[in-house]
């Protein structure tokens, strides 16, 4: 694979990969006696192994492939097998939490394996480690194909992958060891944080540079959304992690914001780290993967320019909706509210513009799993942004917040939606990457489907279930008007959920095994067939990049 | 029969037209298009978060609050750094119930020195924003070491490991000089003694409790949280932090907030 890079290329990695390791032995050095230099060694560790794999190949032959003529896939190959891989580990970590919520003893007797350190893994590993790969990946393959154009470079996208994963595990191995901002899904310490942006500017630079190539004369929909993507949650990342570091050899800091301040540009990042990570790049994957899969045109272009400004603009607004009843002035709880109501339009917009375009391949939905994966995604995001408008409502906040409701919710999305779709698109990616016939097991992806579908099911009804009892017994009153239940009441009740909700994530993570397997199985043994079309070509060409409508 | 949608979109129609002819120009940019997303994307962020740094009403005014002590300060890291606030808020909602079960609801002066705010989001324990004083540190103290010692429904987990380990103070004024950075005020004095403050407070007959006193008010808590006065643990310094929730001012119960049915 690296023998892909010319030798010039090669050097150039060779460096990055030397500035990095020199990076982490200053972090080494810097930071000994505080967990910042257990990091620096991690850095090194990491930077090495990049030095290793390229020097290795440091005296193969020159390229002699004509670059202009094919796309560069092989960090998006890798990229998926990462995202699977993070999938594996962010979903068993899961599975393990909401055991220890059921069965709490069941931990080490160690400070790493508690609930609190842990359950960052889980979510980090799922939501940066699978789906930020999962993101960076699909863009890579997508931004080409809808542009018709190959990358600029062959360096900066190994670069955004292999640094975007050094953040990940720098955030994973952080927090088992107890460094945390403790701002939920943005917990690493400042160190990490000032990492990322440089690598989303070189991702940001390598989108715009790919699309400045196109060979057409318009922005495809799937690009816009991951161009919001890449830009919001910088502007986010930047702000909601603004800090003061206690030392700049330890990695302990402390906001720039305090209470409600920092309550409220907490939430305005947490909501829309649900909005432009969680949402918008994976609308991007669906107006791609979802038309091509199915061989039609997207239903409405309109609607899709509707839907996304809608999104641009109203979701930004709605994070207060996460602070209802609290020290929050009305005001901006009332404004969040609203904005969160009338966000149900554009996100309707878009499922509904999903699965209209099936209309006329329902057929197809039948008989192929991985267009059912795309299209029960699109059902959940559709159910799952009506369920979040109602919640964000302040009466039915009041019942669902601090409940399991929430959690519930959140999963209803990443589960159903987020976690959906990606597995549709990694299935209709992983033939033409890796120049495949078909998938290993058709049956496995059959299997993969229903254990996903049924996880999610089981998992949200038992959420659904928890957080609605709780909340009511929270509130429930006796005759005399006192609380008729103490807070150790409401927990026992918990306990058949929490078993349930293990089961059920259990059974999500069996499926993504079993998608991880037949995806390496089908590298490993499918023979080899070249797809149509799949090359730069230019804009007067017959084949449209995704079907056009008349 | 017409679409009813269309009837009653039909005022707007004129705004869609624009919309998407202004669109169909800017998709032929990438920096168009990078340009409006910015901008629709800064609205909502900006009406929303710059006021309540401007708007004097959004804090309570409060002369009689007080910064946390090296010790509680302390403390305060380590429930972030074991994650507590993933399963406990600190936030009572302005709801009849919750006021009758946590006490007076939260206001925003109360976490006005905390840096991060720890509100939360979930309860999977309940809710520590009055937690000060409500039990003693022995009962903390064996809680924190074995929850389902004492409540054996609890899904918490164990820290018995903090009783083991020393509290590390050498940092203490660089964190208390970072959090005077970030707008907590914190005198050159207190940052100077941060260490001996530490160690003071959780070691009543030692020569350094009474500059505790001195430089946070005498209503602090001096006194050997985890049973020990000589040794500082990090189990000293959650205690201490535990014990101070809902205690840095007695504003709420002033205001008796009617709550909200």
């Amino acid at each position: 694979m690296m023998s892909n890079l010319t030798v010039q290329e090669r050097a150039t990695a060779m460096l990055i990969a030397t500035a990095a390791g020199v990076v982490g032995l200053l972090m080494a050095t810097a930071g000994r006696g505080d967990a910042m230099g257990v990091h620096g060694w991690i850095v090194m560790i990491f930077a090495a192994a990049m030095f290793a794999i390229v020097a290795d190949k440091l005296e193969a032959p020159e390229p002699t492939e004509d670059r202009a003529a094919s796309y560069y896939d092989d960090p998006t190959r890798v990229g998926i097998l990462i995202a699977l891989f993070w999938a594996v580990v962010g979903m068993g970590m899961g599975v393990w939490v909401a055991s220890q919520l059921a069965w709490p003893d069941l931990r080490f007797d160690a400070a790493w394996s508690s609930f609190g350190r842990l359950r960052p893994v889980h979510t980090s590993g799922v939501i940066f480690g699978f789906g930020g790969n999962a993101l960076i990946a699909t863009s890579f393959h997508i931004m080409q194909r809808t542009s018709r154009a190959r990358m600029p470079n062959q360096v900066l996208p190994w670069f955004v992958l292999m640094a975007y994963n050094l953040f990940c595990i720098i955030a994973a191995s952080g927090y088992l060891m107890g460094i945390t901002q403790s701002k939920e899904y943005a917990e690493p310490e400042w160190y990490a944080d000032i990492w990322l942006v440089v690598v989303w500017v070189a991702y940001f630079v390598l989108y715009i540079r790919t699309l400045a190539r196109r060979n057409e004369p318009h922005i495809y929909v799937a690009n816009w959304y991951y161009l919001a993507f890449i830009l919001v949650v910088a502007v986010l990342h930047i702000v909601n992690n603004l800090a003061v570091p206690a030392s700049l050899v330890g990695a302990k800091s402390y906001s720039a914001f305090a209470g409600v301040q920092d309550a409220m540009t907490q939430w305005w990042y947490g909501h829309n780290a649900v909005a432009f990570f969680l949402t918008s790049g994976f609308l991007g994957m669906l107006y791609y993967f979802l038309p091509k899969r199915a061989g039609r045109p997207i239903y409405s272009y309109r609607l899709s320019i509707l839907s996304f400004w809608g999104i641009v603009f109203f979701y930004i607004w709605a994070g207060s909706h996460h602070l209802h009843y609290t020290a929050l002035p009305h005001w901006v709880q009332t404004l969040g509210m609203t904005f969160s109501v009338m966000l149900l339009v554009p996100s309707w917009a878009s499922a509904g513009n999903a699965l209209m375009t099936l209309n006329g391949a329902w057929h197809k939905v039948r008989s192929d799993a991985t267009l059912r994966f795309m299209m029960v995604a699109a059902v959940f995001y559709g159910l799952s942004t009506f369920e979040g408008s109602f919640m964000a409502i302040r009466p039915v906040n009041g019942l669902s917040h601090y409940t399991d409701w929430t959690v519930g919710h959140v999963h209803a999305g990443a589960m159903g939606w987020v976690a959906l779709i990606s597995f549709g698109s990694i299935y209709a990616l992983t033939p033409v990457l890796w120049r495949r016939e078909t998938m290993y097991s058709w049956k496995a992806v059959e299997w993969h489907f229903w254990l996903a579908l049924g996880g999610t099911v089981v998992y949200v009804f038992a959420m659904w279930n928890s957080g609605v009892i709780q909340g009511l017994m929270w509130r429930t009153y006796t005759q005399s008007g006192t609380l008729s239940y103490s807070f150790v009441d409401t927990l026992v009740a918990m306990h058949p959920y929490y078993v349930a909700r293990a089961l059920g994530g259990l059974m999500f993570l069996t499926g993504a095994a079993i998608g991880f397997w037949n995806v390496v199985m089908t590298i490993r043994h499918v023979p080899r067939a070249v797809p149509a079309l799949d090359y730069p070509t230019s804009s007067e060409a017959h084949e449209p990049a995704v079907p056009a409508a008349e | 029969m017409k679409n009813p949608l269309r009837i009653l979109l039909a005022p707007f129609a004129g705004f869609f037209d624009l919309h998407a002819r202004t669109h169909y120009r800017a998709e032929r940019h990438s920096m168009a298009l990078t340009a409006g997303i910015i901008l629709a994307a800064s609205v909502g962020g900006f009406i929303e978060i710059a006021p309540l740094f401007t708007i004097d009403e959004t804090v309570e005014a409060d002369p009689h609050m007080r910064v946390y002590t090296p010790l509680e300060q302390a403390g305060r890291d380590i429930y972030v750094r074991e994650g507590c606030y993933a399963c406990h808020s600190q936030m009572i909602r302005t709801l009849r119930d919750e006021v009758e079960r946590y006490g007076p609801y939260s206001l925003a002066v109360e976490s006005k020195y905390d840096h991060p705010m720890l509100w939360g989001s979930k309860r999977t324990g309940p809710d520590l924003a009055r937690l000060g004083g409500k039990y003693s540190d022995d009962w903390q103290l064996r809680h924190l070491a074995d929850p389902r010692a004492l409540v054996p429904q609890s899904v918490m987990p164990q820290y018995a490991f903090l009783l083991d380990a020393r509290l590390d103070t050498e940092s203490l004024p660089g964190r208390l000089a970072a959090l005077r950075k970030v707008g907590v005020p914190y005198s050159d004095e207190m940052i100077a003694s941060a260490a001996d403050d530490a160690i003071g407070q959780a070691s009543p007959l030692s020569g350094r409790a009474d500059g505790v006193a001195a430089r946070y008010g005498d209503g602090t808590a001096v006194r050997a949280f985890d049973g020990r006065a000589d040794r500082l643990t990090e189990m000293d310094a959650l205690i201490a932090y535990l014990q101070v929730l809902g205690k840095l001012t007695d504003l709420p119960a002033q205001v008796q907030p009617v709550a909200e049915e």
